[in-house]
């Protein structure tokens, strides 16, 4: 190992500093959603939540001392086998594991435990930027599109298994690093547009006004072109698979399993069930929208201390944030992720080798991805997913994971100096 | 063209930051309904009752204050019960008891706390109140019920009890709660705004099982229950006390008055009731039992009965008479039986002996000198003229109206104007000898025994009264009273023309109330015995006592119990020396005033 491998001063700090900010503005707020006025324990009390995570917090700073203190090459050269390890750990944890409110997530004895899962998005990321970063790897040709989603698609299925929609949709997530690396433009174009139909579609309840406004389109389309008649043939077609979609996705939806079900409906309309699945949602925003603009205060909140909001320190965490410090509150914590994504893409931009830089995208993919569904689903704008706010929600697994990813590309960022360019 | 992407991937990351705080910005800063279902989620409004007035008697003596009971509550999820047998042994329960009790506040919430033992006395709690603290779970909830030391004035006290729907709805001031208690009858009633203090709140937090977190804000928002104002009421409690005793088991009333003051010394109405029966969880049970009884006990005679005054109504007519200037204390008037029947008494009379004697055909004649003045040549006009002119004179007596007691529900009882006889036959075809009836106190007019009691004052004070009135200070202080009963209010008569009949009514007691006698005392008084179509004749009389310096004004109205020398005179008599002297030297007279066997 040379000395300059850990050179400090190639370290890029913003990026460090905003990850502490965040941790610590997280291991405050876990301290406030388990805080028991009548109680009143210490912040660094082990018994209560906030205790375990500082545990959680100085097992992260051994672990990024041992990933700042590997080589840089070291990550390129295990990718392959580490993302091996962690398919057989996903085909192991259904074996081993202890079933958590009736999914297998977990691989551990006693009290401690492994998500699998969560581990597994920095080795899928480490693969991915491994087998993309060959010059000819060219994502606008489909044998390459079809390898690039192979690699993704494993562990997907093997999380989906499990079963953990939730995780395995962060996967998809990596579709921003694909478009980065010049997937064409047409799928997301098809992807947003199917995206925004299923929306509509789910959100309006009467699928005719959905299809008469197609209709409308299709035909301004048509009268808008050149009227040939394979175009108006082919506009046709469109307009009609696009209507039998729509109405094939009630019955897609009434198929899912009835928790999912519910919490796709309760989107469009929370008081539809307030004490069943709309109860994390309707209470969720109840405890945001109660922190107005300044908030209640620190452990002021009554929403989250008193269990109104269920898992309120780990996927729920936002509500304490949102309720005692208000959207003052939220907006710092919201503009310190903004912050950290575009430092990221700056970081992922000014990377020598193709490798480096895929595995960039792929932790502002999956950091993007998190930071957005889940404040979007605690103030009603996404299903409720079970997925963690990075480096603030409650919980081992999640902030190591998280650490990890982030610290490799901080590592090989800091050793950008001693790669070869190797640009595609 | 990848160049650009970097970037768009940089505008997608503001996009999303702009959505999720847009949204945030519109729940939490725009919309203020978020902060309101927080609030009612989380925090619990607790109304902390007041402390209720208390009363005291004209002596300083309690006869209303709070009883506190005790409820022993348990919260299944802290109980903790240690040793079974020692458990059972300290809190005095058998096992089913624990069982049961400790089943039933399970299956009501395992968090919250419900009753395990009710009502424990005082002397119960002093004992265990040490040992709690080694059973978590367990605790003491103090609710407070209306007592009575003494189980007397039940009518004058009044009740309290839950508040009407129909109260509710009438009550302006938006004070009142379901379930909230307020006077229902009695000085209770009439001074509740007084009596019940104002209530206080407490804000506490509740987790999402409803479990209590500690007050909200550290009690920034609470407001402390301030407790209602002690009334000083002007019963005498002895005097009721024993007052009660003589009634016991007759039907009727007796009103005893200061003179000077209006303040009402005592006020029985009999059949009466142990107002202790008609407190707590026991009152709607009482009161439909008392409710039902046929002698209605809660009906409160004093001020709600009214009675024919019968002959001591004479004294009134005499007062009008002398001050009309149509009698003089020289004015004779035979006793001739054929206008109404009489005793047998020496005849003529003049004034001062037809007061002695009660004579009723001096009356009849002596109504008509009252009536028939020749205003009008006309005998129906003039007799008209002559029933109005009079009836303005008698309301000034206090009759004819309701006084304006300190109590609800107090009725006015009745003299008849003119309108009254036109309705019931023509106009101008009635005459004297149609309402001749009025001249003896028969008839249409109906006084209640407040009003008669308030005639004794009167007499007694020379001409005027205060409204009689229950109260006498509020906290102490005399000038907080209602002002009403601070009025002096004058009949009308020259305190002259009082002199005479005084000197009469102190005789009247040698001619038709001997029993009411007494040595040292000068009591002046009247009879009357009010004829009952139904039955026995009511026994009536009224008094005042000494007669210098009058201390005490008396009605007493016994139903069914004949002639009013006897069971009213004797009741009277008792009465004023238990007030005046505190001891009865008159054993036998009170023997037979309890034993109540008045017709033979």
């Amino acid at each position: 190992m040379r000395e300059t491998d850990i050179n400090i001063n190639r370290v890029d700090w913003i990026t460090v500093m905003i990850y502490f900010a965040l941790v610590m503005v997280g291991w405050f707020n876990i301290y406030a959603a388990v805080y028991d006025g009548q109680v009143d324990k210490s912040i660094f009390d082990f018994s209560i939540n906030s205790g375990k995570q500082l545990v959680w917090i100085g097992t992260a700073m051994a672990i990024i001392i041992v990933i700042m203190a590997a080589d840089y090459r070291l990550f390129e050269n295990l990718a392959i086998p580490i993302y091996l390890v962690f398919l057989v750990l996903l085909l192991l944890t259904p074996i081993l594991g202890k079933a958590v409110n009736g999914q297998v997530l977990a691989i551990g004895v006693g009290s401690f435990r492994i998500q699998a899962g969560e581990f597994a998005k920095f080795a899928t990321a480490l693969a991915l930027a491994k087998f993309m970063e060959r010059p000819t790897f060219d994502l606008s040709k489909t044998q390459y599109q079809l390898r690039a989603f192979a690699v993704l698609l494993v562990p997907v299925i093997l999380i989906i298994l499990q079963p953990d929609t939730g995780t395995a949709m962060v996967y998809f997530s990596m579709l921003i690093m694909f478009y980065r690396e010049g997937l064409p433009q047409k799928y997301f174009v098809l992807g947003i547009s199917l995206i925004a139909l299923v929306l509509l579609a789910l959100g309006i309840e009467n699928n005719l006004y959905l299809a008469g406004a197609i209709v409308v389109i299709v035909v301004i389309l048509i009268l808008m072109g050149k009227k040939t008649p394979q175009q108006i043939i082919a506009f046709s077609v469109i307009g009609i698979a696009v209507i039998a979609f729509t109405y094939s996705l009630d019955f897609v939806v009434s198929k899912l399993p009835e928790h999912q079900q519910n919490r796709i409906m309760v989107l469009f309309n929370p008081d539809l069930d307030p004490l069943g699945a709309g109860w994390n949602v309707t209470q969720s925003k109840i405890a945001i929208g109660s922190g107005g603009l300044a908030g209640k205060g620190y452990l002021q909140g009554t929403q989250t201390k008193f269990d109104f909001v269920p898992e309120q320190h780990t996927d729920f965490i936002f509500c304490t944030l949102g309720e005692e410090f208000g959207w003052l509150g939220s907006f710092i914590v919201i503009a310190l992720f903004v912050t950290l994504l575009t430092r990221l893409v700056i970081m992922a931009e000014r990377q020598k080798n193709r490798f480096s830089r895929i595995y960039g995208y792929c932790v502002i993919s999956i950091l993007m991805f998190h930071f957005m569904i889940n404040i979007a689903m605690t103030i009603g704008l996404f299903p409720v997913v079970g997925i963690p706010l990075p480096f603030f929600s409650y919980g081992g697994s999640s902030l190591w994971s998280f650490t990890i990813l982030l610290f490799i590309f901080i590592k090989m960022d800091s050793s950008r100096a001693l790669q070869l360019g190797r640009m595609g | 063209m990848n160049d650009q992407r970097p970037v768009v991937i940089i505008i997608f990351v503001f996009l999303i930051a702009v959505v999720l705080l847009t949204k945030l910005f519109m729940i939490q800063v725009m919309d203020d309904s978020f902060l309101k279902r927080a609030e009612r989620n989380a925090i619990q409004r607790v109304v902390d009752h007041p402390y209720r007035g208390l009363v005291y008697d004209r002596n300083g003596k309690l006869l209303v204050y709070n009883n506190p009971i005790f409820d022993l509550m348990i919260v299944p999820k802290e109980f903790e019960m240690g040793d079974t047998t020692r458990f059972l042994e300290l809190f005095g329960i058998t096992k089913e008891h624990l069982i049961e009790s400790y089943q039933a506040a399970r299956k009501y919430s395992y968090v919250k706390p419900s009753t395990f033992i009710k009502q424990i006395s005082t002397n119960e709690f002093a004992r265990i109140q040490d040992f709690l603290i080694d059973y978590p779970g367990l605790f003491i909830m103090t609710r407070s019920v209306r007592s009575y030391p003494e189980p007397v004035a039940a009518h004058a006290l009044g009740y309290i009890g839950e508040i009407s729907g129909r109260q509710l709805e009438r009550d302006s001031s938006g004070y009142y709660v379901q379930g909230d208690y307020v006077g229902l009858s009695g000085m209770e009633r009439f001074y509740e705004d007084e009596m019940r203090g104002k209530k206080g709140v407490k804000y506490k937090m509740v987790n999402v099982r409803g479990v209590d977190k500690g007050p909200f804000k550290d009690g920034e928002y609470d407001t402390a229950s301030v407790a209602g104002h002690n009334i000083n009421s002007s019963i005498d409690m002895e005097l009721q006390k024993y007052g009660e005793l003589l009634m016991m088991g007759k039907t009727g009333s007796v009103v005893a008055i200061e003179p000077k003051t209006g303040e009402i010394l005592s006020m029985i109405s009999a059949p009466f009731y142990d107002p202790n029966t008609l407190t707590g969880s026991e009152f709607s049970k009482s009161y439909t039992a008392l409710n039902a009884l046929e002698t209605k006990p809660l009906f409160n005679r004093p001020i709600m009965a009214t009675y024919p005054p019968g002959s001591i109504f004479k004294i009134v007519q005499s007062l009008i008479g002398l001050q009309e200037g149509v009698l003089t204390p020289e004015t004779t008037f035979a006793c001739n039986k054929s206008l109404v029947a009489c005793h047998n008494h020496p005849s003529p009379l003049n004034l001062f002996g037809a007061i002695r004697n009660s004579c009723n055909p001096y009356y009849h004649q002596a109504f008509r000198q009252i009536i028939n003045q020749e205003v009008s040549s006309n005998t129906y006009k003039d007799t008209e003229i002559g029933l109005n002119a009079w009836r303005d004179n008698v309301l000034k007596f206090g009759l004819g109206g309701t006084l304006g007691i300190d109590m609800p529900n107090e009725k006015g009882g009745d003299v008849p104007s003119s309108k009254y006889y036109d309705h019931f036959y023509g106009n101008g075809r009635w005459k004297y000898s149609t309402i001749y009836s009025l001249s003896i106190g028969q008839g249409e007019l109906l006084v209640t025994p407040i009003q008669m009691a308030n005639l004794a004052a009167i007499f007694a004070n020379k001409g005027y009264y205060y409204t009689p009135h229950l109260i006498r200070a509020i906290d102490g202080d005399k000038s907080q009273i209602p002002q009403q009963y601070l009025t002096k209010h004058e009949v009308g008569v020259d305190a002259h023309h009082f002199d005479m009949v005084q000197d009469a009514m102190v005789q009247a007691l040698y001619g038709t109330a001997q029993r009411a006698i007494m040595k040292d005392i000068q009591i002046a008084g009247k009879t009357g015995t009010a004829q009952n179509p139904h039955g026995e004749d009511h026994s009536v009389f009224i008094a005042f006592a000494p007669k210098e310096n009058p201390q005490i004004a008396i009605a007493v109205y016994v139903e069914n119990a004949g002639w009013g020398g006897r069971a009213a005179a004797s009741t009277a008599s008792l009465m004023i020396e238990k007030y005046l002297r505190d001891s009865i030297s008159r054993p036998d007279l009170e023997k037979y005033v309890i034993a109540g066997n008045f017709i033979y």
